[in-house]
């Protein structure tokens, strides 16, 4: 009975969801204030409706009540409870639910957060998040039911895929979906003001940090999925250019272009049209994603099921949604206003050329994403484009977009000279230099892509402590702590956003360069020695689990006759599927992580023997430490007091 | 069966399988040079991993065939040629650069190059223009 | 209504063709670059006699089908009763028992019927490799200059036998 109830809610939520979309859009000819009237109202309750259907679907795994379908073939009652609960999310069905139910969170919060937004315009954003709600419910509601019912009901479920049985499945979907889903705020902004006709500065500020704030989302999820898959996976990847880590990574860039455009548009009240583009490009890739994902079209881990019709509902959804919006720019984006101007070289170019570079990045994900089914449609054969691709041409585009990074923020607004900023950068480019060549000879391996990432790395870490250092400079009184919160938080924010990109760029590089793998054979009692460690295999010991059986080994590592950690890497049965699964055990560290990982129980005359593999990699969780700073850095910039300004002043008069 | 993806599909046949080849491993110099190929080289099997990481029967065969090719002086490049022409282009990650790929690899550059013109000359046409009315600073 | 603003949506349009075209496509299928090239010379021990050789080179001036299959291959099952089928209406299949151990392969073909002229053994596989073949079943159709035409990735169904098997066949023998 209770699973219906949801199935009910969901169709009252689209009914709702459509009257909040059609009602506003059908008064703004006549400029008709009761029919907006009805946007935010109708909003509000198809959220809660929506979030009412998830919270029964959770229930119903909650409960383990394996009448509904997508619990019978997604959950099972000897899954830990917190993965019974995070299982919603696992299959195809539960997870679009999900994504709607993410889009209700984002509605509720524009419908209070959005309050100083005149009513005409607050309205027509509402309406158009409206229309997306109310795709995506008929989509669930026609191809992908989470509330279907089994006549017989199975004794048990089929089980969460043990891959996804992990903490991970916990935060990264909510993380990520927060950010890919988020976007669509920017998308409705941007169409309201085309609907509008009208946009100058104040859209800017508005969009802003709706816009900042899916992204940290976006930001953190992207890093907390690799970091997940760097240590389920077993072998020690952190990204694999997949097609659907791609369809999340590139609304990132875009989201991250989209930022800096937002910049530039709200201090000169320029380039509104690029950025009105932009903010349709974000929430378009955060659709096609969406597509990739769950059509089938191209090959990945990560897709769920492969279903045809429902790859045609969403093309249909697409097409409509992403093709109204560019038709729309097309006929009014001309008319928007050309703003103030600045010089050749100035801070408002260099975030251009940001944008240029991280434009062309995207462009070239999705080049190499789609290429192979570009090919394979025209009939021209069937390519695969990964790795030695994207690590190339993506890194190639890159380094002229971090270097830049570097100039923009010393570089003056409205004109820059090329004296003052040799004069400011010429102590960071030394720094860097040398850093960049003191580091390999150190480590004892020098190669052209280990320099050109450390030097990239520390020409950024160098000019954010100019940045830091010129602006201390300027303030002669106060202590560090009162300067630092003068410069504001959106400054701040900045700074910290680059650096961590910085440290992000440092353990790639470091990674990528100085990595070690070491294949062993090893017997019980045998001490080996890699990379000056000492590895002892004490055997192996029988474990259980909530629902499954492992042979987990003992490594005892040493150093110098110190001990440094026991590593207990698994070989994993889950009883349910009867699936083998491999768990790598890490000892972390800031400067590297050893990484090791069982094989397989050798025969014949090496009976007895564990095939075993070592890894070592340096400065590895730089790259989660960097996403972690850069997202910090974003909510930083969000709760700069210039986007509550309005709010406060209300209250002065009030 | 259905939301059984390829990974664990792969570990299941595996175990199902009759015959199990073992990798035999060959010297440090060749077993460097297969490790390097085969992170570039997709296994057909479990398509979405790597010739290196894919635990398929299929995966150890080819793998130990590389070995021997390697053993037996084949460069790189040949061994590559060599999968090319029995699986097609489809088994390496790394795409060719022929005239059906010359958009996917010089693209982006070009799309960079015209990105820049673009910005300067529009760029420069605004400093022409007049500044408009009611300055914001 | 400036001609640079539509760009955009001309080159989304561009893309859902693309995407639209995709959702009919197979993207885990691997076609066969052998198509049009000679079939790679082999020799092999024919299964259950390891004394005699089956030899590519034999086919030499005939249609053939050469099919890999092996006992341990559930989707071979899927397509055995039409092949035996397909033997009795005479058409040339020669089976390759592709990473077999013998016995087991014999037996299969004890139980449930021997649809081939020939069986060969390829033991290690490497024919297989040399081939192509990446999933069992997969069926050659070659002429009789030995270039290999025809590739069947999986079960030949009724519907290729009657649509792309039977009149390719036809054709070749012309």
């Amino acid at each position: 009975m209770i699973p219906d109830i949801g199935h009910y809610a969901l169709m009252i939520a689209l009914l709702v969801a459509s009257l909040q979309a059609i009602l506003p859009l059908a008064g703004l000819s006549g400029n008709n204030e009761k029919l907006f009237a009805f946007a935010t109202p109708m909003a509000r309750l198809q959220s809660v409706l929506i979030i009412i259907a998830f919270i029964i679907l959770d229930y119903s795994f909650y409960v383990n009540d394996f009448s509904v379908m997508y619990v019978a073939n997604t959950s099972n009652s000897n899954l830990p409870l917190i993965f019974r609960l995070a299982a919603v999310w696992g299959g195809h069905e539960g997870s679009i639910l999900f994504w709607v139910a993410i889009l209700a969170i984002w509605t509720l919060a524009v419908t209070f957060f959005a309050k100083e937004l005149p009513l005409r315009f607050r309205s027509t954003l509402i309406a158009v998040m409206g229309l997306i709600t109310a795709g995506f419910l008929l989509f669930i509601l026609m191809t992908s039911n989470p509330f279907e019912r089994l006549d017989i009901i199975p004794f048990d479920g089929r089980d969460l895929n043990p891959l996804l049985q992990d903490p991970g499945m916990v935060f990264h979907p909510p993380l990520l979906y927060m950010g890919y889903v988020g976007f669509s705020v920017a998308f409705a902004f941007a169409i309201a003001a085309l609907l509008d006709g009208r946009l100058d500065v104040t859209w800017a500020r508005w969009t802003r940090p709706w816009t900042t704030a899916a992204w940290v989302f976006l930001t953190l999820g992207i890093a907390l999925g690799s970091r997940w898959a760097y240590y389920e996976l077993g072998w020690g990847g952190w990204w694999f250019w997949d097609a659907v880590e791609n369809a999340s990574f590139m609304p990132w860039l875009i989201g991250t272009a989209l930022i800096h455009s937002l910049a530039v548009t709200e201090k000169r009240d320029a380039f509104k049209s690029w950025t009105v583009l932009l903010s349709i490009c974000a929430f378009s890739l955060s659709l096609l994603g969406t597509f990739i994902v769950r059509s089938g079209v191209l090959t990945s881990v990560h897709a769920f099921a492969i279903d045809p019709s429902r790859g045609l509902f969403i093309l249909v959804f697409l097409a409509l949604v992403i093709g109204g919006a560019l038709l729309l720019f097309a006929l009014r984006a001309p008319s928007i206003g050309l703003g103030e101007k600045f010089d050749l070289l100035s801070r408002e170019t260099l975030l251009l050329s940001n944008n240029v570079v991280l434009f062309t990045a995207t462009g070239a994900v999705l080049l190499g994403t789609l290429y192979p089914l570009v090919i394979d449609a025209m009939g021209l054969g069937k390519i695969s484009v990964g790795p030695p691709y994207f690590d190339v041409v993506f890194v190639a585009i890159m380094v002229p977009g971090v270097f830049l990074m570097g100039i923009g923020p010393i570089a003056r607004w409205k004109k820059a000279t090329v004296p003052e900023l040799t004069d400011k950068l010429k102590w960071a480019s030394v720094v860097s230099i040398v850093s960049a060549l003191l580091v390999p000879s150190v480590m004892g391996k020098f190669t052209p892509m280990i320099f050109v990432g450390l030097l990239m790395a520390f020409w950024v870490m160098s000019s954010v402590w100019v940045s830091v250092s010129t602006r201390l400079k300027a303030i002669p009184t106060g202590t560090l702590r009162q300067k630092f919160k003068s410069f504001g938080p959106a400054f701040n924010g900045m700074l910290l956003a680059h650096f961590g990109l910085a440290v992000f760029i440092v353990g790639v590089t470091m990674v990528k360069g100085y990595e070690q793998e070491s294949d062993i054979i090893i017997k019980k009692g045998e001490i080996k020695l890699i990379n000056g460690y000492a590895f002892r295999f004490e055997g192996i010991k029988p474990i259980r689990g909530a629902n499954y059986v492992a042979k987990q080994g003992q490594f005892y590592v040493s150093k110098d006759g110190k001990p440094v950690t026991l590593l207990t890497p698994e070989k994993r049965l889950y009883l349910a599927q009867r699936v083998v699964m491999t768990e790598a055990s890490i000892s972390i560290n800031p400067v590297r992580d050893i990484y090791v990982s069982l094989g397989e129980e050798l025969e014949g005359d090496q009976k007895g023997m564990w095939s075993v593999r070592v890894y070592f990699k340096p400065f590895v969780q730089w790259i989660w430490m960097g996403c972690l700073l850069m997202g910090l850095g974003g909510i930083l910039t969000i709760v700069d007091k210039r986007y509550r300004l309005k709010k406060k002043t209300s209250k002065a008069t009030a | 069966m259905i939301s059984l993806h390829p990974l664990l599909l792969a570990v299941l046949l595996a175990f199902t399988s009759a015959t199990f080849a073992a990798d035999k491993p060959s010297s440090p110099s060749t077993e460097a040079r297969l490790k390097s190929l085969s992170t570039e080289l997709r296994c057909l099997v479990c398509q979405n991993s790597t010739l290196a990481d894919s635990d398929a029967n299929l995966a150890q065969d080819l793998r130990n065939e590389i070995r021997m090719l390697i053993d037996d002086g084949k460069t790189d490049e040949e061994v590559v040629t060599f999968l090319v022409a029995r699986y097609g282009d489809f088994v390496t990650f790394r795409p060719p650069v022929n005239a059906n790929t010359a958009l996917l690899w010089f693209g982006p550059f070009i799309m960079l190059i015209i990105g820049a013109i673009i910005l300067i000359v529009t760029l420069k046409k605004r400093a022409g223009m007049p500044e408009p009315a009611g300055e914001r600073s | 209504m400036k001609l640079k603003a539509l760009v955009p949506l001309l080159l989304f349009i561009v893309l859902l063709v693309f995407l639209g075209k995709g959702l009919f496509l197979n993207p885990r299928e691997v076609p066969s670059p052998l198509i049009g090239k000679p079939a790679p010379a082999f020799t092999a021990p024919i299964l259950g006699d390891a004394t005699k050789l089956f030899s590519s080179a034999d086919m030499k001036g005939r249609v053939w089908m050469l099919n890999m299959w092996a006992s341990w291959c559930a989707a071979c099952r899927v397509e055995h009763q039409l092949l035996v089928e397909m033997l009795e209406h005479g058409l040339p299949i020669y089976g390759l028992a592709y990473k077999d151990i013998e016995k087991d392969a014999l037996a299969v073909l004890e139980k449930i019927g021997n649809p081939y002229v020939i069986t060969a053994s390829d033991a290690d596989g490497r024919i297989g490799i040399d081939y192509g073949v990446y999933g069992v079943p997969e069926t050659y159709i070659i002429d009789k200059a030995g270039i290999i035409r025809y590739k069947q990735i999986g079960p030949i169904i009724p519907a290729d036998l009657h649509e792309k098997i039977l009149p390719l066949l036809k054709e070749l023998e012309a």
